[in-house]
């Protein structure tokens, strides 16, 4: 387990390392120069070339992304910035705040939001998904497979506004989404996050339903789930105790896979609720030209999936005996 | 289409007769393409202690019958009629609660792949021990140690250890131990096993068909043994049931169906097995053809479709009618040949393949 661990850390590494650059190189592939925006309306050529020398950028590309890759563990010193402690992840060009300490400030935000719409997904496509298994053919798994199927087709930026317009100002039901922090009042960080939880996992929630289902008929035909029958175990037994181990697996890979798109998600759904959290910081910086922000920003939201991946995979391993972690 | 015909009410309680018996079974499925006649008026008995093997291609119906027997079919999509008496328990017209108490307890099975067969989420002690525990009400305790003296009695080295293994840490030898020592858990007085050798090498086929010849002997238990392997069926069975189609060609004790097979069929099949001591430059005689569609199964004669002698016979009789089993006990086919017919028919063939 221990060594699992490690290689698959060690592996994480190793991908991060690769996706901050081809990060870093696309942005220098963008017919952008990033110092045109310090220098201002009348920029001199010389004036140009000292923005570009304080900000690191007149040096090779390969040497500006190792500074930058050294900085993260041992901290780096800017002309224009002065020292910045490890882990630096340098300075936002366009608000000039140390882009680490700006991730740090938002990111409890998105991991709210990403984390509590996973528990909703999960328990409701699931549970949904179940119960159409449960009923296969019968009434009420038509109604929760058509349901899934409109589910699957709204979109987050349609849904959010139309629910908070009802049961945010129509019918005062749950107060204004916001983000109060869960070490301050848990119950205002649920009660402010529940509808844009409901709202980013609707589209996926609708997808578990259906892959549940189709999961569990696949499984309660197995011979696996027929010995159990033979063996005399009572229906329920043989639908929660047998079948419903099997249809984990593929939802649980698929789920790790989903997770990318759940933070994408995430993102869409910070912009509609005016959530001040990593989404907003990707977008500013996408339209600032801002590379550190953006660099920042995709290291560690791929941080992040790589990390939930790991749990997932060892999560696997409980649910499946067969999947050995040494 | 054979009609469904009750003899008495049933779940009632009947004379004293064999320990199982199937009378006139019919399972039909109900698919997108029509009804398919899976099993057609079979009828069969067993008694305790000895072994009945049924043979035929796939898709006769053999799985299907056994599966009837513990009533393991999908209701919604099936239709099954006639009888399966158990001693004096009918068990088509049982309610679910009847037939989960005996399933694992009275009557169990074993599969044909028993990779697939065992859940690969639960320890091997785990599976064995809970058909203990739902039918003897044993405590978790009781059912380890039970499973442990389950998994040494069918000669599972270090059963202590084991017992905690899951299926996937165990060869496929092993597993069959597993899976048969999981049916045979709470003493069954019937063990239906299902090509319980199919998927396993010849030597371990010999070790696993010896085991269930050994539990037999110690506990009386009846076995309804599934193949599609006259050798098995020869080392093993007391009585063998040929089917083809859904419906039984020939019936009689092992000797005499492979000594002296009366049924075309039969004949086919056992010209179409290899034997040991013949030339291998005789070519292996395949039954020709391709057994029925079960959608639209032949009129009359089921087999008549393959079959060389429907001329000898009458072509009438074998296009139009279906032939039952005669006589009604002892040896007997479902063929219009008269016996001299057949066994003239069956010496020059005898001649023509040594």
């Amino acid at each position: 387990m221990t060594s699992y661990l490690v290689r698959r850390v060690t592996g994480a590494l190793v991908i991060l390392v690769i996706i901050s650059a081809i990060t870093f190189y696309l942005f220098y592939a963008v017919p952008r120069d990033p110092a045109r925006a310090f220098c201002g309306k009348i920029c001199q050529p010389e004036t140009l070339a000292l923005i570009r020398h304080n900000l690191g950028m007149d040096e090779p590309l390969f040497v500006q992304y190792w500074h930058w890759l050294v900085g993260i563990f041992a901290g780096r010193d800017f002309v224009q910035f002065g020292s910045c402690p490890a882990p630096c992840l340098g300075y936002s060009f366009a608000t000039q705040e140390p882009v680490f300490s700006a991730i740090v400030d938002r990111f409890p935000v998105t991991l709210s939001l990403t984390l509590g719409a996973s528990v909703v997904i999960l328990a409701f496509g699931i549970l949904t998904g179940m119960i159409a298994a449960w009923k296969v053919g019968q009434p009420l798994d038509k109604i929760a497979s058509s349901s899934s199927v409109i589910g699957a087709s709204l979109q987050i930026y349609f849904v959010g506004p139309l629910l908070a317009f009802y049961l945010v100002d129509t019918m005062q039901l749950i107060p204004r989404p916001s983000y109060v922090p869960i070490t301050e009042n848990p119950l205002d960080w649920f009660t402010h996050l529940l509808l844009p939880w409901v709202v980013l996992s609707i589209i996926f929630t609708a997808n578990y339903t259906r892959m549940t289902r189709s999961q569990m008929v696949e499984q309660l035909a197995e011979d696996y789930v027929r010995t159990a029958r033979a063996k005399g175990m009572s229906s329920r037994t043989v639908f929660f105790r047998f079948a419903w181990r099997g249809a984990m697996i593929p939802i649980l890979t698929i789920f790790g896979v989903d997770l990318a798109t759940l933070l994408g998600g995430a993102i869409i759904t910070e912009q509609t609720f005016s959530l001040h959290g990593i989404g907003e910081l990707a977008v500013r910086a996408v339209q600032n030209t801002d590379l550190p922000m953006l660099l920042g920003v995709t290291i560690v939201g791929a941080a992040a999936i790589v990390l939930l991946n790991i749990v997932v995979d060892v999560l696997y391993a409980f649910i499946d005996p067969r999947v050995r972690l040494s | 289409m054979t009609t469904v015909s009750w003899s008495g009410e049933p779940g009632t309680s009947r004379g004293p007769g064999p320990f199982l018996s199937v009378r006139d079974l019919s399972v039909e499925f109900s698919t997108e393409d029509g009804i398919v006649h899976a099993v057609d008026g079979l009828s069969f008995d067993l008694e305790k202690g000895t072994t009945l093997g049924i043979v035929g291609e796939s898709g006769s119906g053999k799985s299907v019958t056994n599966l009837a027997i513990l009533g393991l079919h999908d209701p919604a999509h099936t239709k099954i009629g006639g009888e399966i008496w158990l001693e004096d328990q009918e068990l088509i017209s049982a309610g679910r609660g009847t037939m989960e108490k005996l399933r694992g307890n009275r009557v169990a099975m074993i599969f044909q792949d028993p990779l697939t067969a065992l859940s690969p989420f639960h320890t091997i002690g785990r599976q064995i021990g809970e058909v203990y525990r739902k039918h003897k009400g044993a405590s978790k305790k009781e059912a380890r140690d039970r499973a442990v003296e389950m998994l040494r009695r069918v000669g599972i080295p270090q059963p202590e250890t084991r017992v905690d293994h899951y299926p996937h840490e165990f060869s496929g030898g092993m597993r069959q131990r597993a899976m048969i020592a999981m049916a045979l858990v709470c003493d069954p007085d019937l063990l239906i096993a299902d090509e319980p050798t199919t998927a396993l090498d010849v030597t371990v086929q010999a070790q696993i068909l010896d085991l269930l010849k050994e539990l037999q002997q110690q506990f009386g238990t009846a076995i309804i043994l599934i193949t599609h392997d006259l050798g098995v069926v020869a080392g093993t069975a007391d009585n063998v049931l040929v089917m083809y189609a859904g419906r039984a060609a020939e019936r009689g004790t092992v000797r005499e169906v492979l000594r002296e097979p009366r049924h075309p069929y039969t004949w086919g099949l056992l010209s179409s097995m290899p034997r040991l001591n013949s030339s291998v430059d005789v070519p292996l005689k395949p039954v020709r053809g391709t057994p029925p569609s079960l959608l639209n199964p032949p009129s009359g004669c089921p087999f008549h479709p393959r079959c060389d002698y429907p001329k000898l016979a009458g072509p009438e009789l074998c296009f139009n009618q279906r032939p039952s089993v005669s006589p009604e006990t002892g040896h007997g086919d479902a063929c219009y040949l008269t016996l001299e017919q057949k066994k003239e028919l069956r010496t020059a063939q005898t001649k023509d393949h040594a």
